[in-house]
Protein backbone atom coordinates (compact mmCIF):
# COMPACT_ATOMS: atom_id res chain seq x y z
CA UNK A 1 0.00 0.00 0.00
CA UNK A 2 1.52 3.44 -0.73
CA UNK A 3 0.41 6.87 -1.30
CA UNK A 4 2.65 7.79 -4.50
CA UNK A 5 5.58 6.66 -3.99
CA UNK A 6 5.34 7.01 -0.03
CA UNK A 7 5.42 3.33 0.94
CA UNK A 8 2.97 2.72 3.86
CA UNK A 9 2.72 -1.14 4.43
CA UNK A 10 4.21 -3.89 1.95
CA UNK A 11 4.26 -7.55 2.38
CA UNK A 12 0.83 -8.46 4.24
CA UNK A 13 -0.10 -10.98 4.07
CA UNK A 14 -3.00 -12.79 6.78
CA UNK A 15 -6.37 -14.52 6.76
CA UNK A 16 -9.33 -13.57 8.49
CA UNK A 17 -11.93 -16.89 9.10
CA UNK A 18 -15.73 -16.60 9.40
CA UNK A 19 -16.80 -15.81 12.86
CA UNK A 20 -13.34 -14.19 13.40
CA UNK A 21 -13.23 -10.30 15.33
CA UNK A 22 -10.13 -9.75 13.32
CA UNK A 23 -8.13 -6.97 14.84
CA UNK A 24 -5.36 -4.86 12.80
CA UNK A 25 -3.69 -3.16 15.35
CA UNK A 26 0.16 -1.31 15.34
CA UNK A 27 1.35 1.83 16.51
CA UNK A 28 0.27 5.42 14.86
CA UNK A 29 0.85 5.86 11.43
CA UNK A 30 1.78 2.86 10.59
CA UNK A 31 -1.18 2.01 8.34
CA UNK A 32 -4.02 0.22 9.98
CA UNK A 33 -6.57 2.50 8.65
CA UNK A 34 -5.23 2.72 4.88
CA UNK A 35 -5.62 -1.10 5.08
CA UNK A 36 -8.68 -1.09 6.35
CA UNK A 37 -9.43 1.60 3.65
CA UNK A 38 -7.92 -0.66 0.93
CA UNK A 39 -10.49 -4.33 2.67
CA UNK A 40 -13.77 -1.63 1.90
CA UNK A 41 -12.68 -0.61 -1.43
CA UNK A 42 -12.04 3.05 -1.20
CA UNK A 43 -8.29 3.03 -1.82
CA UNK A 44 -6.71 0.27 -4.35
CA UNK A 45 -3.43 -1.43 -3.49
CA UNK A 46 -0.41 -0.72 -4.89
CA UNK A 47 0.53 -4.19 -5.64
CA UNK A 48 -1.50 -7.35 -4.44
CA UNK A 49 -5.03 -7.92 -3.97
CA UNK A 50 -8.03 -8.41 -0.85
CA UNK A 51 -9.65 -11.88 -1.35
CA UNK A 52 -13.26 -12.50 -0.01
CA UNK A 53 -14.00 -16.68 -0.19
CA UNK A 54 -11.23 -16.66 -2.72
CA UNK A 55 -12.94 -13.88 -4.83
CA UNK A 56 -10.72 -11.18 -5.76
CA UNK A 57 -11.80 -7.95 -4.90
CA UNK A 58 -9.74 -5.32 -6.75
CA UNK A 59 -9.43 -7.61 -9.92
CA UNK A 60 -13.21 -7.77 -9.87
CA UNK A 61 -15.10 -5.53 -12.70
CA UNK A 62 -16.44 -2.74 -11.18
CA UNK A 63 -20.48 -3.88 -10.99
CA UNK A 64 -19.04 -7.16 -9.43
CA UNK A 65 -17.00 -4.85 -6.61
CA UNK A 66 -20.09 -3.40 -5.88
CA UNK A 67 -21.99 -6.52 -5.75
CA UNK A 68 -19.38 -7.75 -3.26
CA UNK A 69 -19.61 -3.92 -1.11
CA UNK A 70 -23.25 -4.63 0.07
CA UNK A 71 -21.95 -7.91 2.23
CA UNK A 72 -20.05 -5.13 4.32
CA UNK A 73 -20.90 -2.82 6.47
CA UNK A 74 -18.41 -0.15 7.99
CA UNK A 75 -18.30 2.09 10.84
CA UNK A 76 -16.21 5.15 10.52
CA UNK A 77 -14.10 6.38 13.55
CA UNK A 78 -16.76 9.34 13.97
CA UNK A 79 -19.94 7.56 12.76
CA UNK A 80 -19.51 9.04 9.85
CA UNK A 81 -23.41 9.49 9.51
CA UNK A 82 -24.81 11.85 7.22
CA UNK A 83 -25.41 14.96 8.84
CA UNK A 84 -28.62 16.48 6.54
CA UNK A 85 -31.00 13.05 7.12
CA UNK A 86 -32.06 11.87 10.71
CA UNK A 87 -30.90 8.67 11.92
CA UNK A 88 -33.48 6.71 10.64
CA UNK A 89 -33.06 8.10 7.26
CA UNK A 90 -29.33 7.25 7.72
CA UNK A 91 -30.37 3.45 8.46
CA UNK A 92 -32.93 3.68 5.43
CA UNK A 93 -30.76 5.07 2.92
CA UNK A 94 -29.30 1.47 1.75
CA UNK A 95 -32.42 -0.34 2.21
CA UNK A 96 -33.97 2.31 -0.43
CA UNK A 97 -31.18 1.85 -2.50
CA UNK A 98 -30.86 -2.32 -2.63
CA UNK A 99 -34.10 -3.69 -1.13
CA UNK A 100 -37.86 -3.38 -2.89
CA UNK A 101 -38.99 -3.34 0.79
CA UNK A 102 -41.81 -0.91 1.51
CA UNK A 103 -41.74 2.05 3.18
CA UNK A 104 -43.54 1.46 6.35
CA UNK A 105 -41.25 -1.68 6.21
CA UNK A 106 -37.78 0.29 5.77
CA UNK A 107 -39.42 2.47 8.83
CA UNK A 108 -40.11 -0.79 11.54
CA UNK A 109 -36.33 -2.42 10.16
CA UNK A 110 -34.70 1.18 10.90
CA UNK A 111 -36.42 1.47 14.45
CA UNK A 112 -35.58 -1.98 15.10
CA UNK A 113 -31.49 -1.74 14.43
CA UNK A 114 -31.42 1.50 15.95
CA UNK A 115 -33.51 -0.54 19.15
CA UNK A 116 -30.44 -3.26 18.88
CA UNK A 117 -28.08 -0.24 19.51
CA UNK A 118 -29.75 1.13 22.20
CA UNK A 119 -31.25 3.75 20.51
CA UNK A 120 -34.75 3.18 20.14
CA UNK A 121 -36.81 6.76 20.24
CA UNK A 122 -34.03 8.15 18.31
CA UNK A 123 -35.20 7.76 14.67
CA UNK A 124 -36.13 11.65 13.98
CA UNK A 125 -32.98 12.76 15.56
CA UNK A 126 -30.20 14.64 13.43
CA UNK A 127 -26.71 13.54 14.26
CA UNK A 128 -25.79 17.11 15.19
CA UNK A 129 -28.29 16.35 17.64
CA UNK A 130 -27.14 13.45 19.45
CA UNK A 131 -23.36 12.68 21.68
CA UNK A 132 -20.75 11.19 20.25
CA UNK A 133 -20.88 7.33 21.49
CA UNK A 134 -24.68 7.90 19.81
CA UNK A 135 -23.32 8.63 16.66
CA UNK A 136 -21.00 5.78 16.83
CA UNK A 137 -23.84 3.27 17.66
CA UNK A 138 -26.25 4.76 15.11
CA UNK A 139 -23.35 4.61 12.54
CA UNK A 140 -23.28 0.50 13.63
CA UNK A 141 -26.80 0.45 12.97
CA UNK A 142 -26.70 1.83 9.71
CA UNK A 143 -23.62 -0.46 8.93
CA UNK A 144 -25.97 -3.39 10.49
CA UNK A 145 -28.76 -2.34 7.97
CA UNK A 146 -28.11 -4.75 5.12
CA UNK A 147 -27.29 -7.81 7.76
CA UNK A 148 -23.87 -7.58 6.26
CA UNK A 149 -21.40 -10.81 6.72
CA UNK A 150 -18.60 -8.55 7.30
CA UNK A 151 -18.65 -5.83 10.09
CA UNK A 152 -15.29 -3.10 9.66
CA UNK A 153 -14.84 -0.82 12.24
CA UNK A 154 -12.13 1.80 12.47
CA UNK A 155 -11.19 3.12 15.58
CA UNK A 156 -14.37 1.93 17.24
CA UNK A 157 -14.08 3.05 20.50
CA UNK A 158 -11.66 6.32 20.08
CA UNK A 159 -12.76 9.00 21.62
CA UNK A 160 -15.93 7.29 24.11
CA UNK A 161 -15.36 6.99 27.90
CA UNK A 162 -14.89 3.47 29.31
CA UNK A 163 -18.45 2.36 30.18
CA UNK A 164 -19.60 3.43 26.68
CA UNK A 165 -15.76 1.67 24.84
CA UNK A 166 -17.29 -1.51 27.40
CA UNK A 167 -21.07 -1.28 25.74
CA UNK A 168 -19.83 -1.03 22.00
CA UNK A 169 -17.26 -3.96 23.04
CA UNK A 170 -20.40 -5.94 24.20
CA UNK A 171 -22.56 -5.19 21.31
CA UNK A 172 -19.99 -6.36 19.04
CA UNK A 173 -19.10 -9.75 20.62
CA UNK A 174 -23.07 -9.88 20.78
CA UNK A 175 -23.41 -9.33 16.67
CA UNK A 176 -20.64 -11.79 16.27
CA UNK A 177 -22.22 -15.05 18.57
CA UNK A 178 -26.07 -14.00 17.50
CA UNK A 179 -25.58 -13.17 14.07
CA UNK A 180 -21.93 -14.92 13.03
CA UNK A 181 -21.20 -12.06 11.59
CA UNK A 182 -17.14 -11.50 10.59
CA UNK A 183 -15.45 -8.27 12.70
CA UNK A 184 -12.56 -6.41 11.30
CA UNK A 185 -11.46 -3.73 13.74
CA UNK A 186 -8.97 -1.12 12.85
CA UNK A 187 -7.48 -0.03 16.80
CA UNK A 188 -5.19 -0.10 19.20
CA UNK A 189 -7.07 0.20 22.51
CA UNK A 190 -5.72 -3.17 24.58
CA UNK A 191 -9.07 -3.13 26.91
CA UNK A 192 -10.58 -3.57 23.54
CA UNK A 193 -7.69 -5.73 21.88
CA UNK A 194 -7.98 -7.96 24.64
CA UNK A 195 -11.48 -8.66 25.43
CA UNK A 196 -12.71 -9.27 21.86
CA UNK A 197 -10.12 -10.01 19.35
CA UNK A 198 -9.85 -13.46 18.81
CA UNK A 199 -7.38 -12.76 15.65
CA UNK A 200 -5.27 -9.93 14.76
CA UNK A 201 -2.41 -9.06 12.17
CA UNK A 202 0.29 -6.59 13.98
CA UNK A 203 1.66 -3.41 11.88
CA UNK A 204 5.08 -1.81 11.98
CA UNK A 205 5.45 1.74 10.96
CA UNK A 206 9.51 1.31 11.05
CA UNK A 207 9.86 -2.39 8.92
CA UNK A 208 6.48 -1.01 7.11
CA UNK A 209 5.67 -4.71 7.32
CA UNK A 210 3.27 -7.23 9.64
CA UNK A 211 5.17 -8.31 12.81
CA UNK A 212 2.70 -10.89 13.82
CA UNK A 213 -0.47 -12.65 13.26
CA UNK A 214 -2.76 -14.81 15.66
CA UNK A 215 -4.37 -14.02 18.83
CA UNK A 216 -3.12 -10.85 20.51
CA UNK A 217 -3.74 -13.08 23.78
CA UNK A 218 -1.09 -15.27 22.52
CA UNK A 219 0.87 -12.63 21.29
CA UNK A 220 1.01 -10.39 24.31
CA UNK A 221 2.29 -13.19 26.29
CA UNK A 222 4.47 -15.49 23.83
CA UNK A 223 5.41 -13.55 20.51
CA UNK A 224 8.61 -13.81 19.95
CA UNK A 225 8.88 -10.04 18.64
CA UNK A 226 9.90 -7.99 21.12
CA UNK A 227 7.86 -4.68 19.13
CA UNK A 228 4.76 -6.86 19.39
CA UNK A 229 5.25 -7.64 23.00
CA UNK A 230 6.10 -4.51 24.07
CA UNK A 231 3.01 -2.89 22.41
CA UNK A 232 0.47 -5.54 24.12
CA UNK A 233 2.22 -4.56 27.25
CA UNK A 234 1.96 -0.88 27.21
CA UNK A 235 5.79 -0.74 26.66
CA UNK A 236 6.89 -2.62 30.18
CA UNK A 237 8.13 -5.85 27.95
CA UNK A 238 11.77 -6.89 28.72
CA UNK A 239 14.04 -7.97 25.67
CA UNK A 240 14.95 -11.53 25.46
CA UNK A 241 18.32 -12.00 25.91
CA UNK B 1 -25.74 13.53 -16.19
CA UNK B 2 -25.57 10.88 -19.11
CA UNK B 3 -26.10 8.41 -16.35
CA UNK B 4 -29.48 10.47 -15.36
CA UNK B 5 -29.74 10.71 -19.02
CA UNK B 6 -30.11 6.88 -19.22
CA UNK B 7 -31.97 6.30 -15.67
CA UNK B 8 -28.91 4.74 -14.44
CA UNK B 9 -28.37 7.52 -11.69
CA UNK B 10 -28.96 6.68 -7.94
CA UNK B 11 -30.44 10.12 -6.04
CA UNK B 12 -33.36 10.79 -4.04
CA UNK B 13 -36.03 11.88 -5.35
CA UNK B 14 -36.55 13.98 -2.32
CA UNK B 15 -33.15 15.35 -2.56
CA UNK B 16 -34.05 17.01 -5.65
CA UNK B 17 -36.88 18.93 -3.56
CA UNK B 18 -35.14 20.17 -1.02
CA UNK B 19 -32.72 21.17 -3.47
CA UNK B 20 -35.16 23.00 -5.04
CA UNK B 21 -36.65 24.56 -2.05
CA UNK B 22 -32.53 25.85 -1.67
CA UNK B 23 -32.00 26.95 -4.69
CA UNK B 24 -35.05 28.15 -5.59
CA UNK B 25 -37.41 29.43 -3.30
CA UNK B 26 -34.79 30.73 -0.61
CA UNK B 27 -32.50 32.91 -3.45
CA UNK B 28 -36.17 34.68 -3.71
CA UNK B 29 -35.42 37.84 -1.61
CA UNK B 30 -31.57 38.75 -2.95
CA UNK B 31 -31.94 38.62 -6.13
CA UNK B 32 -35.60 40.54 -6.42
CA UNK B 33 -33.05 43.02 -4.44
CA UNK B 34 -30.15 43.38 -6.56
CA UNK B 35 -32.14 42.85 -9.77
CA UNK B 36 -34.80 45.94 -9.07
CA UNK B 37 -31.73 47.78 -8.26
CA UNK B 38 -29.79 47.01 -11.38
CA UNK B 39 -32.66 48.16 -13.45
CA UNK B 40 -32.84 51.25 -11.77
CA UNK B 41 -29.32 51.77 -12.61
CA UNK B 42 -29.55 50.73 -15.77
CA UNK B 43 -32.53 53.06 -16.64
CA UNK B 44 -30.17 55.93 -14.57
CA UNK B 45 -27.84 55.57 -17.26
CA UNK B 46 -30.25 54.98 -20.17
CA UNK B 47 -31.98 58.18 -19.31
CA UNK B 48 -29.20 60.79 -19.20
CA UNK B 49 -27.71 59.47 -21.84
CA UNK B 50 -30.77 59.22 -23.99
CA UNK B 51 -32.72 62.43 -22.51
CA UNK B 52 -29.81 64.53 -24.30
CA UNK B 53 -31.01 63.10 -27.70
CA UNK B 54 -34.90 63.92 -26.80
CA UNK B 55 -34.90 59.82 -27.04
CA UNK B 56 -35.52 59.46 -23.54
CA UNK B 57 -38.27 56.42 -24.09
CA UNK B 58 -35.93 54.37 -25.22
CA UNK B 59 -34.49 54.09 -21.99
CA UNK B 60 -37.65 51.54 -21.83
CA UNK B 61 -35.91 49.73 -24.99
CA UNK B 62 -32.38 49.74 -23.36
CA UNK B 63 -33.51 48.23 -20.11
CA UNK B 64 -35.93 45.72 -21.44
CA UNK B 65 -33.20 43.97 -23.63
CA UNK B 66 -30.45 44.28 -21.88
CA UNK B 67 -31.64 43.13 -18.51
CA UNK B 68 -33.57 40.10 -20.81
CA UNK B 69 -30.61 39.07 -22.98
CA UNK B 70 -27.31 39.27 -20.69
CA UNK B 71 -27.72 41.18 -16.83
CA UNK B 72 -30.66 39.49 -16.22
CA UNK B 73 -29.04 35.28 -16.74
CA UNK B 74 -25.77 36.91 -15.56
CA UNK B 75 -26.16 38.50 -12.19
CA UNK B 76 -28.87 35.78 -11.14
CA UNK B 77 -25.91 32.92 -12.42
CA UNK B 78 -23.02 35.36 -10.21
CA UNK B 79 -25.63 35.70 -7.56
CA UNK B 80 -26.08 31.92 -7.04
CA UNK B 81 -22.62 31.20 -7.73
CA UNK B 82 -21.93 33.08 -4.63
CA UNK B 83 -25.05 31.72 -2.72
CA UNK B 84 -25.82 28.44 -3.77
CA UNK B 85 -22.79 27.46 -5.61
CA UNK B 86 -20.46 28.42 -2.68
CA UNK B 87 -22.99 25.96 -0.21
CA UNK B 88 -22.63 22.96 -2.73
CA UNK B 89 -18.68 23.04 -2.24
CA UNK B 90 -18.70 23.56 1.55
CA UNK B 91 -21.47 21.14 1.93
CA UNK B 92 -19.78 18.71 0.00
CA UNK B 93 -16.13 19.16 1.42
CA UNK B 94 -17.58 18.84 5.09
CA UNK B 95 -19.05 15.69 3.86
CA UNK B 96 -15.63 14.51 3.12
CA UNK B 97 -13.80 15.68 6.01
CA UNK B 98 -16.47 13.86 7.94
CA UNK B 99 -15.93 10.48 5.35
CA UNK B 100 -19.50 11.00 4.80
CA UNK B 101 -18.23 10.45 0.84
CA UNK B 102 -16.76 7.41 1.88
CA UNK B 103 -19.76 6.31 3.70
CA UNK B 104 -21.79 6.24 0.70
CA UNK B 105 -18.83 4.82 -1.22
CA UNK B 106 -18.28 1.71 0.84
CA UNK B 107 -22.59 1.36 0.46
CA UNK B 108 -21.96 1.21 -3.76
CA UNK B 109 -23.57 4.21 -3.96
CA UNK B 110 -21.58 6.37 -6.43
CA UNK B 111 -21.24 9.79 -4.85
CA UNK B 112 -21.52 11.91 -8.36
CA UNK B 113 -24.92 10.19 -8.76
CA UNK B 114 -25.94 10.92 -5.11
CA UNK B 115 -24.51 14.11 -4.51
CA UNK B 116 -24.30 15.76 -8.00
CA UNK B 117 -27.12 14.95 -9.55
CA UNK B 118 -29.79 16.26 -7.31
CA UNK B 119 -27.83 19.48 -7.71
CA UNK B 120 -27.57 19.93 -10.88
CA UNK B 121 -31.19 19.26 -11.94
CA UNK B 122 -32.12 21.94 -9.13
CA UNK B 123 -30.08 24.98 -10.36
CA UNK B 124 -31.11 23.72 -14.36
CA UNK B 125 -34.24 24.12 -13.41
CA UNK B 126 -34.22 27.03 -10.89
CA UNK B 127 -31.43 29.69 -12.31
CA UNK B 128 -34.28 30.26 -16.04
CA UNK B 129 -37.05 30.68 -13.70
CA UNK B 130 -35.21 32.85 -11.04
CA UNK B 131 -33.74 34.74 -14.65
CA UNK B 132 -37.22 35.06 -16.06
CA UNK B 133 -37.90 36.90 -12.63
CA UNK B 134 -34.99 38.33 -12.05
CA UNK B 135 -35.39 39.90 -15.84
CA UNK B 136 -39.14 40.88 -14.41
CA UNK B 137 -37.73 42.49 -11.93
CA UNK B 138 -34.72 44.72 -13.26
CA UNK B 139 -37.27 45.87 -15.96
CA UNK B 140 -39.74 47.35 -12.95
CA UNK B 141 -36.69 48.77 -11.49
CA UNK B 142 -36.38 50.64 -14.68
CA UNK B 143 -39.37 51.52 -15.20
CA UNK B 144 -39.58 52.72 -11.36
CA UNK B 145 -36.37 55.63 -12.66
CA UNK B 146 -37.54 55.74 -16.54
CA UNK B 147 -41.60 56.83 -15.35
CA UNK B 148 -40.20 59.72 -12.83
CA UNK B 149 -37.48 60.88 -15.52
CA UNK B 150 -38.76 60.94 -18.66
CA UNK B 151 -42.09 62.31 -19.87
CA UNK B 152 -43.71 59.57 -20.87
CA UNK B 153 -46.87 57.58 -19.24
CA UNK B 154 -47.48 54.35 -18.01
CA UNK B 155 -48.91 52.78 -20.47
CA UNK B 156 -46.35 54.75 -22.76
CA UNK B 157 -43.50 52.75 -21.49
CA UNK B 158 -44.82 49.39 -20.81
CA UNK B 159 -45.84 49.59 -24.43
CA UNK B 160 -42.55 50.85 -25.43
CA UNK B 161 -41.02 48.04 -23.06
CA UNK B 162 -43.43 45.17 -24.93
CA UNK B 163 -42.33 46.00 -28.49
CA UNK B 164 -38.64 45.80 -27.56
CA UNK B 165 -38.60 42.50 -26.58
CA UNK B 166 -38.33 39.72 -29.16
CA UNK B 167 -38.43 35.99 -29.25
CA UNK B 168 -34.52 35.75 -30.00
CA UNK B 169 -33.96 37.51 -26.54
CA UNK B 170 -36.28 35.87 -24.22
CA UNK B 171 -34.97 32.85 -25.83
CA UNK B 172 -31.02 33.76 -25.62
CA UNK B 173 -31.33 34.63 -22.03
CA UNK B 174 -33.26 31.24 -21.33
CA UNK B 175 -30.38 28.86 -22.89
CA UNK B 176 -28.05 31.13 -21.25
CA UNK B 177 -29.56 30.55 -17.76
CA UNK B 178 -29.15 27.19 -18.44
CA UNK B 179 -26.18 26.60 -19.31
CA UNK B 180 -25.00 28.83 -16.56
CA UNK B 181 -27.34 26.76 -13.86
CA UNK B 182 -25.01 23.59 -15.20
CA UNK B 183 -21.91 25.51 -14.74
CA UNK B 184 -22.16 27.18 -11.17
CA UNK B 185 -23.56 23.81 -10.45
CA UNK B 186 -20.79 21.85 -11.82
CA UNK B 187 -18.26 24.55 -10.26
CA UNK B 188 -19.98 23.68 -6.49
CA UNK B 189 -19.83 20.24 -6.87
CA UNK B 190 -16.24 19.33 -8.54
CA UNK B 191 -14.85 21.82 -5.73
CA UNK B 192 -16.53 20.25 -3.16
CA UNK B 193 -15.50 16.51 -4.36
CA UNK B 194 -11.93 17.49 -4.73
CA UNK B 195 -11.52 19.19 -1.53
CA UNK B 196 -8.93 17.97 0.94
CA UNK B 197 -9.77 16.93 4.30
CA UNK B 198 -9.27 19.36 6.84
CA UNK B 199 -11.24 22.66 7.82
CA UNK B 200 -9.18 25.31 5.81
CA UNK B 201 -9.86 23.27 2.53
CA UNK B 202 -13.09 23.05 2.48
CA UNK B 203 -12.88 26.91 2.76
CA UNK B 204 -10.33 26.96 0.13
CA UNK B 205 -12.48 24.86 -1.80
CA UNK B 206 -15.74 27.53 -0.74
CA UNK B 207 -13.71 30.18 -2.41
CA UNK B 208 -12.41 28.60 -5.29
CA UNK B 209 -15.62 27.03 -6.46
CA UNK B 210 -17.11 30.83 -6.64
CA UNK B 211 -14.35 32.15 -8.15
CA UNK B 212 -14.55 29.27 -10.75
CA UNK B 213 -18.04 29.54 -11.05
CA UNK B 214 -17.80 33.36 -12.20
CA UNK B 215 -15.20 33.04 -14.64
CA UNK B 216 -17.24 30.14 -16.49
CA UNK B 217 -20.45 32.34 -16.05
CA UNK B 218 -18.42 35.25 -18.11
CA UNK B 219 -16.39 33.31 -20.41
CA UNK B 220 -19.94 31.38 -21.26
CA UNK B 221 -21.71 34.45 -21.39
CA UNK B 222 -19.05 35.62 -24.35
CA UNK B 223 -18.84 32.69 -26.19
CA UNK B 224 -22.85 32.53 -25.97
CA UNK B 225 -23.10 35.88 -27.33
CA UNK B 226 -21.03 35.91 -30.30
CA UNK B 227 -22.94 32.68 -31.39
CA UNK B 228 -25.72 34.09 -30.91
CA UNK B 229 -24.99 37.25 -32.76
CA UNK B 230 -23.73 35.19 -35.45
CA UNK B 231 -27.07 33.03 -35.55
CA UNK B 232 -29.00 36.39 -36.05
CA UNK B 233 -30.92 35.82 -32.62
Amino acid sequence: MSYGDFVIQKDLNFTVRRGDIFIIMGGSGCGKSTLLKVMIGLKSPSAGDVCYGGEEFWAAALARQEEMKRKFGTLFQGGALWSGMTLAENVALPLKQYTRLGDLEIRELCAYKLALVGLAGFEDFYPSEISGGMKKRAGLARAMAMDPDILFFDESSAGLDPISAKLLDDLILELRDSLGTTVVIVTHELASIFSIGNNSVFLDPITKTQLATGDPKDLGDQSPNFVVRNFLMRGTATPVE
Amino acid sequence: MGRFATGGAKYLKSDVWQQIEEAGAKALPVVSLISFLIGMIFAFVGVMQLRAFGAGIYTANLVAVATIRDMAPIMTAIIMAGRTGAAYAAEIGTMKVNEEIDALTTLGIDPMDFLVTPRMLALILMIPLLTMYASLMGIIGGAVVGLSMIDASFVQYVNQTIASVTLGSLFSGLLMSIVFGALVALAGCQQGMACGTSAMAVGQATTRAVVMGIVLIVVSAAILTIIFINLGI
